[in-house]
């Protein structure tokens, strides 16, 4: 147990930040609240599963919140003019994957680092969601709220897709051979290409993962909200990279799983926002909690990463 | 006995300097070749060569009879040539199983089949004589057992020719007796070796012939046993000089400049003491990996000591780059473009990089009289910059951008210059006017400290040498007492051929 938590710090931090929360108010132990925890969790959750593909290669993607944003937009200009649900869901998935191929022939054909590329296309994707929608908040139609709060054997409609996108990345990050290229090409993508590993092939599968989960992660959260306002998906693009990194993932690559780590790290940001609102904390305090709790994981990475190169 | 590999007259030549001249030799089946040579020599070429990394100019090679031009790593593989590196190609968040497979996993279907993996994995640790878990992590193991996770990597079952290159550097007593074991079961299974080590005694432990390589040519081969340490070394060392050293006045008795006791730091050396007076030069020899580099940086302050203490015209100096260079140290780094160089930037910033503070008044730059500092200080080291120095440093050649290095370090004026290879990789040319730098900065009144791998550059140039091994000094010659082959006997650690000199 000692050893398990040593490996994931976050576990122990969420015990902390849950027991903070649960002597500040009853309410938060409420099955209700945990249940509501783990449904707010399932879209960060997603994304931060994208997230993590691309960490393991040592590289990031800044423009996840964009993709979300832009896929969300396009999708609901068209359920308003009368499109159905599937076909929507369709392109926004397929609007997610090529953003992530996007980024990625940029990053492998033109050789620019992946900060540089994706900070670009997360304000070209910004600009562009904005003159998509006229920066009007886009209004769905309930039956997508029904899709969002629906229920299936009882268990939340989102918290089902959320496990089945944790599963899945696992199984692909441990069980295949794509999977444990992605952690070869991040640990020195010059030995992973010596040994005759496809980098170029491996980081393209790692944006289109990110983009493609960013889009579902953003198609999620609009079922949930029922509309798409012209900040959706802001900034969460630092919630994804900090629940990857809360849960393990590197910075520098090659190390970190998404079950349990980037779960926990999700489910440990998405309680302490949580708890704060339980608690009724100051609204503007939020930012400055979630940063601290994010700037202790990041040195926590530095520091192990440090033990690791010696 | 049919030969299994032959080399026949084979030839390399980078960017027109020679490495390789018509080299041959011939190894059959169930031998081992020890392959011997000063640094430099060819060794790691003429193996590139047959490990398909480097295409020879000229000559041929044969294996088991046809035609062997490998184009690439992985066809020299496929053709049953493994080539284990000196420096180990492994990733260590990837289990030892993994390490040994990728990017051909066994699979079932989409997924990785990692029972099949480990059955496989079991099969080739055992190969090597390696007991561990395949699932363990590399970076868990220690240097002795990633050696052989190396080997075990390269050792496709049907390879027939096995290069091994310097395999024992990281390895603890035990570990290499592992490794010896490993390497005359190989032989045994009818399998062709090549070992290459400074070593000298492992070479005539394992090998059955021995060729030993001196500027690119064979100056030896045949039977081990008609070898021992002393003329192999005689043999690796024998060469004519043909460049000519800058003439040195004889160093006039200063006080010492440089003051350093017993120093250490990590694995990398312990104990170093030495001092370097006033124009003086000090010579730092030592094979690869006997911490000369790291011995300079420390001292310096770019990594810190762990123990002992650096003392700088009498007075300690704090470990840090900004303290060395404002008490007059200069550092010119081996790498000149990872650490020397700024590539984008232009060479006159190049130049300006380390003296800033002394062109600058109240924290303003005189730009005036920094930009004709620049100008003569480009002279004085003969920077051939014919687009000016408002070009990129990037476009200057190798012994260019080397002189670059040093102008900027003696712009400062600095009064204990650690120079690491300062030679490396440039012209004989170039070479000489660097050898004319160090001769001049002693003349000046500078503390010279000069690592080389290139004894007869040290021999031309210092008047004392130091020889490292393994992180200790272990000899030291005044300039009477110079002699190549008694630097090179202390830096392999074996006995000086005695009656010889």
């Amino acid at each position: 147990m000692i050893g398990f938590l040593r490996r994931w710090p976050a576990l122990g931090l969420l015990a902390l930040v849950g027991a903070v929360f649960s002597a500040l108010s009853p309410e938060f132990l409420e099955a209700r609240n945990l249940v509501n925890v783990l449904v707010q969790s399932a879209s960060l959750g997603i994304v931060a599963t994208g997230m993590a593909f691309v960490l393991l290669t040592a590289g990031i993607d800044l423009s996840v919140g964009s993709a979300m944003f832009v896929s969300a937009a396009l999708a609901g200009k068209l359920v308003v003019a009368g499109w159905g649900l599937g076909a929507a869901f369709a392109v926004v998935l397929g609007v997610g994957l090529a953003w992530g191929l996007g980024n990625a022939l940029v990053v492998t054909r033109l050789g620019v680092k992946p900060f540089v590329v994706t900070l670009a296309t997360l304000y070209i994707g910004r600009g562009f969601g904005l003159w998509l929608t006229q920066t009007r908040a886009l209004n769905l139609p309930d039956s997508l709220l029904l899709v969002g709060s629906a229920r299936v054997a009882g268990v939340p409609l989102p918290v089902l897709v959320l496990a089945a996108v944790l599963v899945a990345a696992h199984v692909v990050l441990e069980w295949t051979a794509f999977g444990r290229h992605l952690y070869a090409v991040g640990a020195d993508p010059e030995i992973a290409r010596r040994a005759g590993v496809p980098v170029r092939r491996t980081l393209l599968g790692a944006y289109a993962a990110a983009g493609v989960l960013a889009a579902l992660g953003g198609a999620v959260a609009v079922a949930q909200l029922g509309a798409v306002s012209p900040m959706f998906g802001r900034e969460r693009e630092f919630a994804a990279i900090a629940a990857a990194v809360l849960g393990g993932v590197s910075l520098f690559g090659g190390k970190g799983r998404v079950l349990p780590g980037v779960l926990l790290g999700t489910l440990l940001l998405q309680t302490v926002e949580n708890g704060l609102v339980i608690v009724n904390a100051d609204p503007y305090l939020y930012p400055m909690v979630l940063a601290s709790v994010i700037f202790v994981a990041v040195l926590l990475d530095s520091l192990q990463a440090r033990a690791w190169r010696r | 006995m049919s030969a299994l590999l032959e080399v026949e007259s084979v030839s390399k030549a980078f960017s027109g300097i020679p490495v390789l001249e018509g080299v041959s030799l011939s190894l059959a089946a169930g031998r081992v070749l020890g392959l011997v040579g000063e640094n430099g020599a060819g060794k790691s070429t003429l193996m590139n060569v047959l490990g398909g990394v480097v295409f020879p100019d000229t000559g041929e090679v044969r294996l088991a009879g046809d035609e062997y031009r490998p184009r690439g790593p992985a066809e020299a593989m496929a053709r049953g040539v493994a080539y284990i590196h000196q420096e180990l190609n492994l990733l260590p968040n990837l289990s030892v199983a993994e390490n040994l497979f990728l990017p051909r996993l066994p699979r079932r279907g989409l997924l990785m089949d990692r029972r099949r993996l480990e059955a496989l994995a079991r099969e080739r640790l055992l190969a090597v004589g390696l007991d561990v878990s395949p699932w363990a992590l590399v970076g868990d193991l220690g240097p002795g057992a990633r050696q052989l996770v190396e080997i075990a990597r390269a050792l496709a079952a049907d390879a027939r020719v096995v290069i091994l290159d310097e395999p024992t550097t990281s390895l603890t007593a035990p570990e290499a007796e592992r490794l010896f074991a490993l390497v005359r079961r190989l032989r045994d299974e009818g399998r062709g070796l090549v070992y290459i080590s400074h070593a000298l005694g492992d070479v005539l432990r394992l090998a059955d012939d021995v060729l030993v390589l001196r500027d690119g040519e064979v100056v030896g081969s045949g039977p081990a046993s008609g070898f021992d340490e002393a003329r192999l070394i005689t043999l690796m060392v024998g060469r004519s000089v043909d460049t000519v050293y800058p003439a040195r006045a004889e160093a006039p008795p200063g006080e010492p400049a440089l003051d350093v006791s017993g120093l250490g730091r990590g694995g990398a050396f312990r104990d170093v003491s030495l001092t370097v007076r006033r124009g003086e030069v000090v010579g730092l020899a030592g094979l690869m990996g006997a911490g000369r580099t790291e011995l300079l940086r420390a001292i310096f302050g770019l990594d810190p000591p762990d123990s002992g203490e650096v003392r700088v015209h009498g007075r300690p100096l704090r470990p840090g780059p900004r303290e060395a260079i404002a008490r007059g140290v200069a550092l010119v780094t081996e790498d000149r473009r990872e650490d020397g160089l700024v590539l984008d930037a232009t060479i006159a910033d190049n130049l300006a990089l380390a003296s800033l503070p002394a062109h600058a008044r109240g924290g303003w730059i005189d730009q005036r009289a920094l930009a004709q500092a620049l100008a003569a200080q480009a002279a004085a080291v003969r920077l051939d910059a014919p687009a000016g120095l408002g070009r990129p440093a990037r476009t200057l050649s190798g012994g260019n951008q080397q002189k670059a290095v040093l102008g900027k370090w003696l712009l400062g004026r600095p009064s204990v210059v650690l120079l690491d290879e300062p030679t490396r990789g440039i012209d004989v040319g170039a070479k000489q006017h660097v050898y004319r730098l160090v001769a001049d900065l002693a003349g000046g009144g500078a503390a010279v400290l000069l690592a080389s791998s290139e004894i007869e550059e040290l021999l031309g140039l210092a008047d004392r040498v130091l020889v490292l091994r393994r992180g200790s000094v272990v000899d030291e010659l005044c300039r009477a007492e110079f002699d190549r082959e008694r630097i090179l006997a202390a830096a392999l650690g074996v006995a000086p051929a005695g009656g010889r000199s």
